[in-house]
């Protein structure tokens, strides 16, 4: 037996340890929660490790799942062990190739991240509704349970698969196996090399399709023989079973673990028995260890194999004295005798008790249950409950346990209180902030305490479902004992608040047990704080008889060059509190690990971490805890008390974290959500916000255009408004002279709740102070000051009328952003890139908006719960929104478009029919409405109203329809919103398909040229020499010229635009896309986190882009063809700076001459020539003259 | 004609030296300055705060918005290694060094004992022939007296002094109380050379923009009055050897410095304005008028007009208008 290797990995990695190892050639496409195996594989091949045969694997990343798949298939058949990970919607991509390989009998393992598929909703949470559409691919099922069973099953699924020439879906928990994080023991490579048959892959070869041996595989059948053949598969599944536990049974020799096809844990004598799959059946094992010291007769049986379903070793796992039995399966097939697992164990047992296979004579009571859909934690309380449910004589079959079912009743009762956690085990709870570095620090901590001591570690991380300020909370567990709770810690020994802000907005000691100890992070003395904590926090900790301690680690960092991240100061506070590790000892793995962790990153990053490790001690204080309550506040309530009910009673809980406890009933039926929520949830992020200077300020609208989560607003207006104005509402004489003649007044107001800090609206600011430079027009200053009288301030200021969209120039931005955005408060990053192109477009046409919008972070912050950003104007008006799938998006929105004008159309026809009633004046101009200006929209909707004024007094069945259909009469405006993943990769085929339809539709291109809501993969709209994931030594290729290939239809209007470098020319190309009378597309610049930017300045790389000539600036508008002009205006000039000088400021081009030096210069190289030979090129496009009519020939 | 010189115990074939300057980032540049005739070239300054900025820039980039939200959890792969030291450097030294047969000088800018000390002695095992230590900063903190500044230059190349074996040049500003003195106080530590004098980015007002910009000026021969004047000053008193920089543009100019007493010329703004190919026009101009004026060698006219060689030393301590006008000798 080769030297036991243990190391803190999650399942991701484990996955990928297994996958790389015993494979050759790895496609792959990002999807959340499996992008990370494919991230690892690139990782790994591009600092060329080698798999055990001493080959580096190839990875490839492709345009989509689908197109993954039929990579691996093609590889497959041609003779390389191949192999893919993917997860959710991106497994049903794969499944036609599924089909294909499993048909030809052909050896692989694809690694599944199991994540629930998109219904009524989008969740990137785990559950089986993704695999269990794949069960009738024909792939053999293998489902593990652990980070250890992942790297174990991996490896069994590979020896197996290439034994029995079943393809292999090896699947494990999305998020809470694939990111939690565990000490597990490393399966060396002799091992490896000695579970591969290397003979067996020998064979895989010698099938693969070469002219060199040639065959046919794919043919075409006929009704005559395809039946037949299709049976001649059976063996080789009949086979499979046996080959899988042969393969187990060697594995167990070769380390020690066994695993069964059936594992079965409990009570030899249980008389109720659990069957489920994955990660429940740790805590279900756990569970029965506990009840079974109680003298209850338990057990449970994981299931390993699910495909081929063994049935005979199913019967046989099963206890004599089993009469109850509760089948749990993690998904939901509406409309099924039950989900999957259950019908399957239903079949099983008449099939085994007809054949007297195992052990048990009779059919027992069986009964159906779901868990855990989307990551639902399932705790050792609910399936206690599941137990005692098979108590009754009758259980209810087709429950569901963890949720309160108040509308079909399905869900059985247990008690939340339940718990057997033990009291070896230490749990700790750190909220942090994302930027501050706490789940890094945990990271590293499960990582010393794993590896240094004989301790099992297990860390989970909960993030924010925002972008912008977000919370994350760390659940460490560390213990003597293997670790089996995969579920969240509830009765926490450690609790630690590492921002002081979160004391007013969680109730984070909720979870803390008795006598358990809370660590603070606070700008206050050790004698300050106490009287600084709310009411619920001082209750908490005097009741439970808690200790406190405190630092200001904020402090601390800062003194050691760390600014904001706390996290090393704060992991040194854990380790000297929690009492884990002696604290001398801890703080030197502590220091060792920084050594080791930032060697790379350079000696002054490990000085000053070793500094702040050195400053923190003398720091930390314990606290004494009073007998007496002194608190003045207490935690603020997640939403004002006058929002509607629905946002009170459902939003609010969901914002304090209490959405577990929402029963059925408050929920819509069909994933329909009220928009405009976002302005209730006020979530005072910002540690500074922007403050106007009305004295000097231009009223450019600069500011209000940039801010990219619309918390800067202007409005003019007349000053009989102002009567009650708060004392310190700001306001001056309007500037424009339309406004000022008639004596109005300009206020532009900061929303301060809401504001996210970002600066951007500093950058933009052209104004300067004459006396003081370094101040504009508009400065940031600390929230905390103002919140409360700038709060008052914004209340009023939405209470003055916004000015009159028929009164506004919409041509200038300064006129232009009096417009009401009807997109605020979004969850983006602070400083987002992409928003304030979405917000321009709800400005402009919000009112008649409809919004297909593209998997990706624009679907994220435009329609994660809890709240939502899309608003409405007073009138009631405003986007419409939703999201199909990733892929495709421009079909969906296309959709839109067919139905609206159907619509329009109807009611045109009916408009005709019914002229007479209705009146030939008011249908004429009805039909007839110049609708391309704003009070052309205006004047049509006031007919629109007198028509259904009229229609209202008409009994007729026309009539009824018209009333049904007569808004469609007022122009709608379709707005295919995505990503540059979605535009140039997986959505690309049906973009192109739309913009070749001549149909109305806008698609706006938010071109990050990365996918930056996966985590920064690249895209074909990715730059040479731009490292990103699944390019981690630069992109070798240039990036796609999407508008270059749009415009080769001539009747495209496409628009390169980039607000930052101009945005008057942003908002022209808006007007001029959504004017013109056929397919738009505008291709927009967005500046993202992803970059490796200063968040703070970002449009700074806007005007490089352009100004260096790596982003052009134009419109190609098919109305000029058709005035026999030319239709491209390169709104670009000649650029005036080297790309370099553009991409030295960026980190994701910079770091490739930190990382390849030489690469670096090639691409450098390549770039700035590609850059000047495409201005040249548009430039000629540009120039070139047009007479008379269309030269479609010469469109480009 | 030989106008070999010698410098730091190298003998250099020409007078004419490459100073600092991101021209030297280019091993092609440095290919055609030896091309070119150029004795020696120093490589661009290696700055220690550089290189902290940009390993806490990296540092920052590659964390920020990391482990925020479930679907981004990062957004760079993770190389197993950043060239965030001085490593680029060295490398640029060791392929000048097998590129090129002349004497390469690195530079060496820096802020603590720590750097300065470790770089130094990487750059001496990386080949560099010798090292120019680049000492300058401004001052800003008004509790700082003129001899803490002092004693912060001389601990500085006291401990370079002692970590490396290769000879070691001190580049100086003239913005000292007494240059002279410090001058000694250097040259006592071992210094091989002064290297006279540095020239600093000088703070500009954009007018459109209403910020301060920071800039550096190309030099012009005028420049070289100052290091002129020390240099004269100090050939002969003091050990080390004399490099001049700063407004070193054409013939005149070096041959200038020479008489003055340096044993190096240093090019910088010249090279940028005419190109690196300008050392030879200047070489061929220098032999021309050795040649019309009979001078054999550069060493014969080194130091031919230092102060302690001319009629006139006070000329060189002449400071004002007046003083010029009213200068006499009892």
């Amino acid at each position: 037996m080769t030297n036991k290797r243990f190391q803190t990995i999650d399942g991701n990695e484990a996955a990928a340890y297994i996958a790389y190892r015993v494979n050759e050639v790895i496609a792959i496409y990002p999807i959340t929660p499996s992008s990370n195996m494919g991230e690892w594989c690139d990782e790994w091949a591009a600092k060329g490790y080698k798999n055990i045969w001493g080959v580096v694997p190839t990875v490839v990343e492709m345009q989509s799942e689908g197109g993954a798949a039929g990579a691996v298939h093609g590889s497959l058949q041609a003779g390389a062990l191949t192999t893919t990970f993917t997860a959710a919607q991106g497994l049903l991509l794969k499944i036609p190739n599924m089909f294909k390989i499993a048909g030809e009998l052909t050896p692989t393992v694809f690694n599944i991240s199991a994540r629930a598929l998109a219904t009524h909703a989008l969740s990137i949470f785990g559950d089986h509704s993704d695999v269990m559409s794949a069960r009738s691919t024909g792939f053999a099922f293998l489902a593990s349970d652990s980070v250890q069973c992942v790297m174990d099953f991996g490896l069994i699924a590979q020896a197996s698969t290439l034994e029995s020439r079943i393809p292999f879906l090896h699947f494990f928990d999305g998020f809470r196996t694939s990111h939690e994080e565990m000490k597990i023991e490393i399966i060396p490579d002799d091992i490896i090399r000695e579970m591969i048959n290397d003979e067996l892959i020998r064979k895989h070869r010698e099938r693969s399709l070469s002219p060199d041996h040639p065959v046919l595989r794919g043919t075409a059948q006929n009704p005559d023989v395809f039946f037949q053949n299709r049976e001649t598969i059976n063996r080789f599944y009949t086979a499979c079973p046996d080959i899988v536990q042969k393969t187990m049974d060697k594995f167990a020799e070769l380390t020690g673990r066994q695993y069964h096809l059936f594992d079965y844990f409990g009570a030899p004598d249980a008389e109720r028995v659990i069957v489920l799959m994955a990660s429940a059946c740790e805590p279900t094992h756990e569970t029965v260890e506990y009840l079974m010291k109680q003298g209850e007769k338990v057990g449970v049986i994981k299931v390993r194999l699910y495909r081929p379903f063994d049935v005979k070793r199913f019967m046989e796992a099963i206890p004599a004295t089993v009469k109850k039995i509760a089948v749990l399966d993690r998904t939901k097939e509406p409309g099924a005798i039950g989900e999957p697992l259950y019908q399957d164990c239903i079949n099983a047992l008449v099939e085994g008790l007809n054949n007297g296979w195992g052990n048990i004579k009779t059919m027992p009571v069986v009964v159906g249950g779901r868990y855990g859909l989307s990551s639902k934690e399932f705790t050792p309380a609910m399936i206690k409950g599941v137990y005692d449910h098979l108590l009754q004589d009758r259980p209810k079959n087709h429950f569901t346990v963890g949720i309160n079912d108040d509308v079909t009743f399905t869900s059985i009762p247990y008690d939340p209180e339940f718990s057997i956690e033990s009291d070896k085990v230490i749990r700790a709870l750190f909220y942090g902030l994302g930027s501050d570095g706490t789940v890094s620090a945990n990271k590293n901590s499960i990582k010393i305490i794993g590896e240094n001591t004989d301790f099992y570690s297990q860390g989970y991380y909960v993030y924010d479902s925002k972008k912008a300020g977000t919370v994350t909370v760390s659940h460490l567990r560390f213990g003597p004992e293997k670790i089996r709770s995969t579920y969240l810690i509830t009765k926490a020994n450690f609790i630690a608040c590492h921002q002081t802000v979160f004391l007013e907005k969680f109730d984070m000691l909720k979870n803390l047990a008795e006598g358990g100890t809370f660590l603070v992070n606070a700008p206050f003395s050790k004698d300050e704080l106490w009287d600084r904590l709310p009411l619920t926090v001082q209750k908490h900790l005097i009741e439970k008889k808690a200790r406190l301690f405190t630092i200001d680690a904020q402090k601390v960092a800062e003194s050691s060059g760390m600014g904001r991240r706390i996290n090393t100061v704060m992991q040194v506070c854990f380790f000297a509190i929690s009492g884990v590790l002696p604290k001398e000892q801890a703080i030197e793995y502590i220091k060792e690990s920084i050594k080791v962790t930032y060697a790379k990153k350079g000696d002054e990053i490990v000085r000053m971490n070793l500094q702040a490790v050195d400053n923190t001690l003398d720091n930390l204080f314990e606290v004494p805890i009073p007998n007496q309550i002194t608190a003045k506040y207490d935690i603020r309530q997640p939403v004002p008390e006058n929002a509607p009910k629905f946002v009170k009673e459902v939003v609010g809980k969901i914002i304090l974290g209490q959405g577990d406890s929402i029963p059925v009933s408050a929920f819509p039926v069909d994933g329909t959500f009220p928009t405009a929520t976002t302005q209730y949830e006020k979530r005072n992020i910002a540690l500074s916000i922007p403050v106007w200077d009305e004295t000097i300020c231009i009223q450019c609208g600069k500011c209000a255009m940039v801010c990219p989560h619309a918390t800067i607003r202007q409005n003019v207006y007349d000053p009989k408004y102002l009567e009650n104005a708060p004392p310190t509402f700001k306001y001056t004489d309007a500037r424009d002279k339309e406004y000022k003649d008639l004596g109005w007044k300009y206020t532009l107001q900061v929303a301060p709740e809401d504001c996210t800090g970002c600066g951007v609206c500093v950058e933009v600011c052209p104004v300067k102070n004459k006396t003081n430079v370094k101040l504009k027009a508009i400065n940031m200053m600390p929230q905390l000051p103002l919140r409360e009288t700038e709060a008052k301030n914004w209340e009023f200021f939405l209470s003055i009328p916004p000015v009159n969209r028929n009164l506004i120039k919409v041509s200038n931005i300064r006129q232009q952003q009096f417009q009401v955005p009807l997109f605020e408060f979004s969850g983006a990053c602070a400083g987002c890139g992409e928003t304030p192109y979405i917000k321009l477009a709800s400005q402009l046409f919000g009112d008649r908006m409809i919004i297909a919008n593209a998997t990706g972070c624009s679907s994220i912050y435009g329609g994660n719960l809890p709240t939502t950003p899309y608003a409405k104007n007073s009138e009631g008006r405003g986007p419409a929104w939703s999201n199909s799938l990733f892929e495709d998006n421009a079909e969906f929105g296309f959709g839109y478009r067919l139905a609206i004008d159907k619509q329009a159309d109807i009611a045109k026809s009916l408009l005709i029919k019914m002229a007479p009633e209705i009146g030939e004046n008011l249908v004429n101009e009805l039909l007839n409405a110049d609708q391309r200006t704003e009070p052309g929209i205006f004047e049509q909707r006031e007919r629109v109203e007198l028509l259904k004024k009229k229609l209202s007094n008409m009994n007729t069945e026309d009539a009824k329809k018209l009333m049904s259909v007569a808004d469609y009469l007022v122009r709608k405006s379709v707005w295919i919103i995505g990503g540059d993943g979605w535009a140039y990769d997986i959505g690309y085929g049906g973009l192109d398909h739309v913009i070749a339809t001549n149909k109305d539709v806008n698609l706006l291109v938010l071109d990050t040229e990365v996918y930056s809501n996966t985590g920064g993969q690249s895209s074909k709209a990715t730059p040479i020499g731009g490292v990103a994931k699944f390019a981690a030594d630069g992109k070798p290729t240039l990036k796609k010229d999407l508008g270059l290939m749009a415009m080769a239809y001539g009747t495209v209007y496409v628009a390169s635009v980039a607000f930052g470098a101009r945005d008057e020319h942003t908002l022209k190309a808006f007007l001029e896309a959504e004017a013109y009378n056929g397919p738009s597309i505008i291709i927009a610049y967005s500046h993202c986190i992803a970059h490796g930017i200063n968040m703070e300045e970002p449009l700074k790389q806007h005007r490089l882009a352009v100004d260096s000539g790596q982003w052009l600036l134009y419109r190609y508008n098919p109305d000029l063809l058709k005035q026999g002009q030319n239709p491209l205006i390169l709104d670009s000039k000649e650029p005036k700076i080297p790309v370099s000088e553009y991409m030295n400021s960026e980190t994701r081009f910079k770091i490739l001459n930190k990382t390849n030096p030489e690469a670096a210069r090639q691409y450098y190289k390549i770039a700035q020539e590609n850059a000047l030979r495409r201005f040249k090129y548009y430039q000629y496009l540009a120039e070139r003259k047009f007479n008379g009519s269309a030269h479609n020939e010469n469109i480009i | 004609m030989d106008i070999t010189t010698k410098y730091m115990g190298m003998t250099l074939r020409s007078p004419i030296v490459v100073s600092a300057s991101p021209l030297s980032e280019d091993i092609g540049n440095i290919k055609k300055m030896e091309d070119a005739g150029a004795g020696a070239v120093v490589l661009y300054s290696l700055f220690e705060e550089q290189i902290i900025q940009e390993q806490k820039e990296v540092f920052y980039h590659s964390t920020a918005g990391t482990y925020s939200f479930a679907e981004a959890l990062t957004y760079f792969p993770e190389p197993d290694e950043y060239r965030v030291g001085p490593e680029g450097y060295l490398d640029l030294i060791r392929k000048a060094k097998e590129s090129v047969k002349i004497p390469i000088i690195a530079s060496l800018n820096g802020s603590t004992n720590g750097g300065w000390i470790d770089y130094a002695k990487k750059m001496q095992e990386a080949g560099a022939d010798a090292i120019e230590l680049n000492i300058y900063y401004i001052p800003t903190d008004m509790n700082l007296t003129s001899l803490d500044i002092e004693n912060n230059y001389i601990e500085i190349v006291k401990h370079v002094k002692s970590a490396v074996s290769i000879p070691v040049a001190v580049k100086l500003s003239p913005f000292f109380t007494n240059m002279a003195n410090m001058a000694k106080k250097i040259d006592d530590l071992g210094a091989d050379a002064l290297v006279l004098f540095n020239r600093f980015y000088q703070p500009d007002i954009d007018l459109d923009y209403l910020e301060v910009k920071p800039q550096i000026q190309l030099s012009h021969s005028s420049a070289a009055r100052l290091p002129m004047r020390w240099i004269a000053i100090l050939k002969g008193r003091i050990k080390a050897d004399l490099a001049a920089t700063s407004g070193i543009q054409s013939a005149d100019d070096v041959i200038k410095m020479l008489m003055a007493g340096a044993n190096v010329t240093m090019m910088c703004s010249a090279l940028f304005k005419n190109g690196i190919y300008h050392i030879s026009q200047v070489e061929k101009e220098i032999i021309e008028w050795m040649t019309e004026k009979e001078y054999e060698s550069v060493q014969q006219m080194q130091g031919s007009m230092s102060q302690l060689n001319v009629a006139d030393p006070s000329a060189f301590e002449r400071a004002q208008y007046m003083k010029a006008l009213t200068g006499y000798r009892f």
